[in-house]
């Protein structure tokens, strides 16, 4: 290889790694020359191995692979330019679609997936403001409209027979889901050659899930979350358990210290710590699960039902502009958790008159109807962006709840310099309460840890 | 050990397991680099089963620590062997107390434990250290040495360090993250479920005498599964146990009775498989 080639894959590697740094993936200076050592043993001839090989020495983890694979698609991409030879027409680009999606060909919808964004993807006509979009190519395509053409084909070739027929209708949307994806990496691709990679690659790239906003992760996203609750669970378990012993060394008991000094000529050698009464505590979950802030409680009142043998009691309760316990749902719901947001909207008594979210109301009935939830060994934990929507906060009721619990801590989804912003009463809330911003899985993730008592 | 990526494919082949592009590169990258390989992924996809096969494919001794909760220094790494110590002493009592001291501290009395044992000798060796996640923090702290310096400090013996490095597999489901500064000597390898193609190999590989149109429809109900949201989706292992019960009862093809029978062989939650035979349009269970 040529030195200009070495330099230029040098740079095009630190460059991935720099891109992948600022998608918060940790990686050293160790572990990139461990990648251009890969790259050395591996050639450069099959992409696929030098994919894998990337990924084998840069990443750490199985939740890093879908930014990594996004990265290293515009970093080394499969082909550069437009593609060659005419764009055919829409209908006939939909044929041959229609038949590589039957015959499950990804090799062919990968070259349909260019040919489209080439032929229908392009938007603007001056440098500046031109550009590539999935989302245009899409709507001209529509792959979704060809699930019934596609399932008839399969069912004529085979017959139709046989158990598998059941399961054609899935298969093939998933595959249009595929060609999508495929869609969405060739129009990235395209606009990175016209903007420069670096910046695309930084803006573009979708987040990891744990990095994604409660307010903002869409339904898909919003699963994914929901698979990680029990490794998260498991890890927070094995945290508090940590915290726990170390909590358990306390101060020296003077007492049992001078008593066992009498063997040693009244020489304390040994000193006895107090031990701490094991008092598991009791946790109250308050959250509201009015629409805008639904996804970030119904994920964290499934992270603390995971948890609830690290605790003498939880209870949850749920509020929209009126207030109800929905412990017991959480409770069965946690092996259904797709419709527990659901569930819980149909049937415990949240709304009174009108649907939209009160925090003043919900936090004053809660006072008057749960008083006894809260006691000295309870902690509570509030959930919600404290959007009144111009009511009145009740502030009353909160400090009514601070002077009862032990702990009370608020997390609010929303960023934090966005408090106080049109009907938000956070500030108001936070002078009487510890508020936490808490957008994401990862910030949720440190403050549970943190927060939880022991 | 391989000359190269389709080298280690075709060899693994040979012992019976059937590698993804994945991971014939990464244990091609780990042999050649020279790095430990630490394996992730959900149970029963063959991350055990793949260090068996490097060790069968190198014709390399396979050295296995089994990691849970507990297991300490005296367990991975060595032992000084006090009984035989004791009987040392006893049967020399003339002896000087500096005679008999060297002398019990020699290699006649050290019992070594898997981690010394991959690094002692000039013999090609794997080391497999099996669900990491299950062993306490402070043996990670035990292990950095050996995978980064392939070396073990023996106070009273001085430094042993390996003449000729194992080809170290650790294996993690996860249930504890695993420290920082492990994984970052590790080359990371997550063995995830195969695609259809590669599956039905595996299925036809282990299940011989199956038809392959049987275990076409296997591999596609096993993905329709596993796209559902359940507690535990099938893995490799269930759907090749699957396989072996429908040809032990002689199904020739797959029917709405069939599956419905053996439903329990894939899915152990009562939930999942309620669930899944509501979405499969099956009659009630």
């Amino acid at each position: 290889m040529s030195a200009v080639a070495d330099a230029d894959l040098a740079a095009r590697l630190t460059g991935l790694v720099d891109a992948l740094r600022s998608h918060g993936v940790r990686i050293g200076t160790g572990e990139t020359v461990d990648a251009a050592r890969a790259v050395e043993v591996l050639g450069l001839a099959d992409r696929e191995l030098l994919r894998e090989g990337l990924a084998a020495t840069l990443l750490r983890g199985a939740a890093q692979r879908p930014v990594f694979d996004a990265v290293f698609d515009l970093y080394f991409p499969r082909r550069v330019g437009a593609p060659e030879g005419e764009p055919g027409g829409r209908d006939d680009l939909r044929e041959r679609l229609a038949a590589a999606l039957a015959d499950d060909d990804a090799g062919l919808m990968g070259r349909l997936a260019v040919e489209a964004v080439d032929g229908f993807g392009g938007y603007g006509s001056s440098p500046a403001s031109d550009g590539w979009s999935s989302h245009r190519t899409l709507e001209r395509l529509r792959p979704q409209t060809l699930l019934a053409r596609v399932r008839d084909e399969v069912r004529g070739r085979d017959g139709g027979a046989g158990f598998g027929d059941r399961l054609l209708e899935d298969e093939i949307r998933r595959r249009i889901e595929e060609f999508r994806r495929m869609v969405a990496v060739e129009a990235r691709r395209r606009v990175a050659e016209r903007r420069g990679r670096d910046e695309i690659a930084r803006r573009a790239v979708a987040p990891t899930a744990d990095r994604v906003d409660f307010l903002f992760a869409g339904q898909d996203r919003l699963a994914e979350l929901r698979r990680s609750v029990q490794p998260l669970a498991r890890k927070l378990a094995t945290r508090l358990a940590a915290r726990r012993r170390r909590a358990a060394r306390g101060s020296i008991d003077l007492r049992r210290t001078l008593r066992g000094s009498l063997s040693t000529g009244g020489v304390p050698m040994r000193p006895v710590l107090r031990r701490r009464r094991p008092a598991r505590p009791e946790l109250v979950l308050l959250c509201d699960v009015s629409g805008s802030v639904s996804g970030f409680s119904d994920f964290t009142m499934l992270l603390v039902q995971a948890l609830h043998d690290q605790f003498a009691k939880v209870r949850v309760f749920a509020f929209v502009n009126r207030v109800d316990e929905v412990t017991g749902l959480l409770v069965r719901g946690a092996a259904d958790a797709e419709g527990l947001g659901t569930r819980i909207r149909d049937e415990a008594t949240l709304t009174g008159w009108h649907g939209s979210s009160d925090y003043g109301m919900a936090l004053g009935e809660f006072a008057e109807r749960y008083a006894d939830a809260v006691g000295p060994r309870t902690t509570v934990f509030v959930l919600g962006d404290a959007r009144t929507n111009m009511g009145d906060p009740n502030l009353a009721a909160v400090r009514e709840l601070v002077r009862r619990a032990r702990r009370v801590h608020w997390l609010n989804p929303e960023q934090r310099s966005r408090w106080g912003t049109g009907d938000s009463a956070a500030p108001e809330y936070a002078e009487l309460v510890e508020m936490h911003e808490c957008r994401n899985v990862r910030q949720l993730n440190a403050l549970v840890g943190r927060l939880l008592p022991v | 050990m391989f000359t190269s990526v389709d080298d280690v494919s075709a060899r693994l082949a040979e012992t019976g397991y059937l590698a993804s592009p994945a991971v014939a590169t990464t244990v091609f990258l780990a042999d050649r680099l020279g790095k430990p390989l630490l394996v992730e992924g959900p149970a029963g996809v063959g991350k055990t089963e793949l260090a068996k096969a490097v060790a069968q494919v190198a014709g390399a001794r396979l050295i296995r620590l089994q990691c849970y909760e507990g297991v300490d220094e005296s367990r991975a790494l060595y032992e000084w062997n006090h009984a035989k110590q004791l009987l040392r002493i006893s049967a020399g009592r003339d002896e000087s107390w500096d005679e008999t001291r060297t002398d019990i501290f020699g290699e006649e009395f050290l019992l070594p434990r898997p981690l010394l044992t991959a690094i002692r000798g000039d013999d090609p060796k794997v080391l497999l250290i099996d669900e990491t996640d299950k062993a306490d923090v402070e043996v990670e702290g035990l292990l950095l040495e050996v995978l980064s310096d392939f070396q073990v400090t023996v106070p009273e013996l001085g430094t042993v360090t390996a003449t000729r490095r194992p080809f170290v597999v650790l294996t993690s489901n996860a249930t504890r993250e695993l420290s920082e500064a492990l994984r970052r000597r590790c080359l990371f390898l997550h063995i995830g479920f195969p695609d259809a193609e590669l599956e039905r190999r595996i299925v036809r590989l282990r299940v011989p005498g199956i038809d392959a149109a049987l275990a076409e429809s296997v591999v596609r109900v096993v993905g329709a599964l596993r796209a559902m949201d359940l507690r535990k989706v099938p893995s490799v292992a269930e759907t090749i146990d699957w396989a072996r019960t429908l040809l032990a009862l002689g199904a020739a093809t797959l029917d709405e009775t069939v599956v419905r029978d053996s439903l329990g062989v894939i899915l152990k939650h009562q939930d999942d498989i309620q669930k899944a035979a509501a979405k499969l349009d099956l009659d009630a269970v």
